[in-house]
């Protein structure tokens, strides 16, 4: 990343450089297992373009500052910060912006001590094992509480800042969150926002995204939908949305276990023989019995336990 | 004289790049990296000070680069040396241990006999260091 050793080209193809920095395959995989998330891909490809251009620039013995990779993720739960996170990091290896291209994600627990002394060595050492890959801080807003002004998390957002501004080219920091949240906590800690370059924001996913999800989840776990069921759990997420703790793309994959339980039941007492027909398909009775289907239940509703704060 | 322990020693000092890269190594072969420091350097003192705790689960040098750079600038004028620890069963042992920064000025080692029963005599080693000051003032100035 310093200046070029060799004597600058003067042509460069930039296609051939695509190619060889083999970030085409990331960007495709990316295009192809994740539903939806249009503006999010769009800002990856906007990303590792910029990348890609800033490293033929040196090339050329053009001056670029090295780039601010830090950025902020926000978004509801389960729209895919993770899962962008570590296609980010492989990207950013793959142009060499990062060494090792790891993500460590943690929370402000991993970050913030118990006692006074307590919250520095432990975000050091979190820093450490995140130097040359991406350290993903989850819920990062977390990380500020201004009802408490004797909160540690102040002391941890300070090393952040301070590592974040001298050793860019050793650490990208991406945090994520809720949207209104994120908002609030960079407008509370103006120096993390202006240290942050890629702001990226993940929309909700629409119905017929849900579906797919589920279809692919379902897929990667060798089960399937018959027709009806398929009929059935678009209903479903209709059904669902309109629930308290909706979590989008993780509220999915609960039902599905949920569903997944059902139909083991059903196989178990039907007492029949069964084949890997039976064993793969999930019906529309398995998806039927939801609770979200029940008629009265929408009224008196044993709200659904909240969907679980950490990704799993 | 030139003390001469743990691997390299016999090198001219290594660079901080070369430090990095032989920390590259260590972690590779997944051995947590630990910094310590001392300012007796007679080669039976195995206990020198850690600074602070072994960093395990490292992927990249730069985390223990940063924490050799501030036990550099707390402890100026001492021994500073890095430790690989591999925890693998069997093992369990320091596999690599090098100095990566000695005081300006080593003064070496006097070498005390004394004559004991009969025309023996009991060889013992001192450093010149570490008689002329106490600990914390041995190489200062």
């Amino acid at each position: 990343m310093n200046a070029p050793e060799n004597a600058p080209a003067t042509r460069i193809d930039l296609a051939a450089e695509f190619r060889d920095a083999g970030i085409g395959e990331v960007l495709d995989t990316l295009e192809r297992d994740l539903v939806g998330l249009a503006p999010v891909k769009r800002r990856v490809r906007e990303i590792a373009a910029l990348l890609l251009v800033d490293r033929v620039r040196q090339r050329l013995g053009l001056a670029t500052e090295h780039p601010s990779l830090h950025m902020s993720f926000s978004g509801n739960p389960g729209t895919g910060k993770t899962t962008v996170a570590m296609r980010m990091a492989e990207i950013l290896h793959r142009l060499g912006y990062c060494r090792r291209g790891h993500v460590v994600a943690v929370t402000r627990d991993d970050l913030v001590g118990q006692y006074i002394g307590h919250t520095a060595p432990k975000t050091k050492e979190v820093l450490k094992r995140a130097m040359g890959g991406v350290l993903f801080i989850d819920e990062a807003y977390y990380l500020y509480r201004p009802e408490n002004e004797k909160d540690y998390g102040q002391e941890a957002i300070e090393i952040l800042l301070q590592v974040m501004e001298n050793q860019r080219d050793d650490l990208v920091v991406i945090l994520a969150g809720y949207a209104d949240r994120m908002e609030r906590f960079f407008e509370s800690n103006p120096g993390m926002k202006s240290r942050i370059a890629h702001h990226v924001d993940f929309p909700d996913y629409g119905d017929d995204e849900l579906g797919e999800i589920a279809e692919r989840m379902l897929a990667s776990w060798n089960y399937r939908f018959d027709e009806d069921a398929r009929r059935a759990f678009d209903d479903y997420i209709v059904l669902r949305r309109r629930q308290p703790h909706f979590a989008n793309a993780r509220s999915i994959r609960n039902a599905l276990d949920r569903m997944r339980l059902r139909q083991a039941l059903r196989l178990f007492e039907s007492g029949a023989t069964v084949d890997a027909e039976a064993l793969t398909t999930i019906t529309e009775a398995d998806v039927r019995a939801s609770r979200h289907f029940q008629p009265d239940e929408a009224a008196d509703a044993l709200p659904e336990r909240a969907a679980p704060a950490t990704n799993t | 004289m030139r003390i001469t322990q743990g691997c390299f020693s016999f090198l001219p000092d290594l660079s901080d790049s070369q430090i990095a890269a032989q920390i590259n190594y260590c972690l590779e072969q997944e051995w947590a990296v630990a910094i310590e420091f001392t300012d007796d350097p007679h080669p039976r003192n195995t206990y020198w000070n850690m600074w602070g705790l072994p960093m395990f689960d490292l992927r990249d040098p730069a985390g223990v680069m940063g924490e050799l750079k501030a036990c550099r600038e707390a402890n100026p004028e001492n021994y500073i040396r890095i430790n690989a620890f591999d925890s693998t069963k069997g093992w369990e042992t320091v596999r690599m241990s090098f100095i990566v920064q000695r005081p300006t000025a080593e003064p070496g080692f006097r070498l005390i006999r004394q004559e004991t029963q009969g025309r023996n005599l009991r060889y013992t080693m001192e450093s010149y260091a570490v008689g002329r000051n106490p600990e914390g003032a041995r190489y200062a100035g």
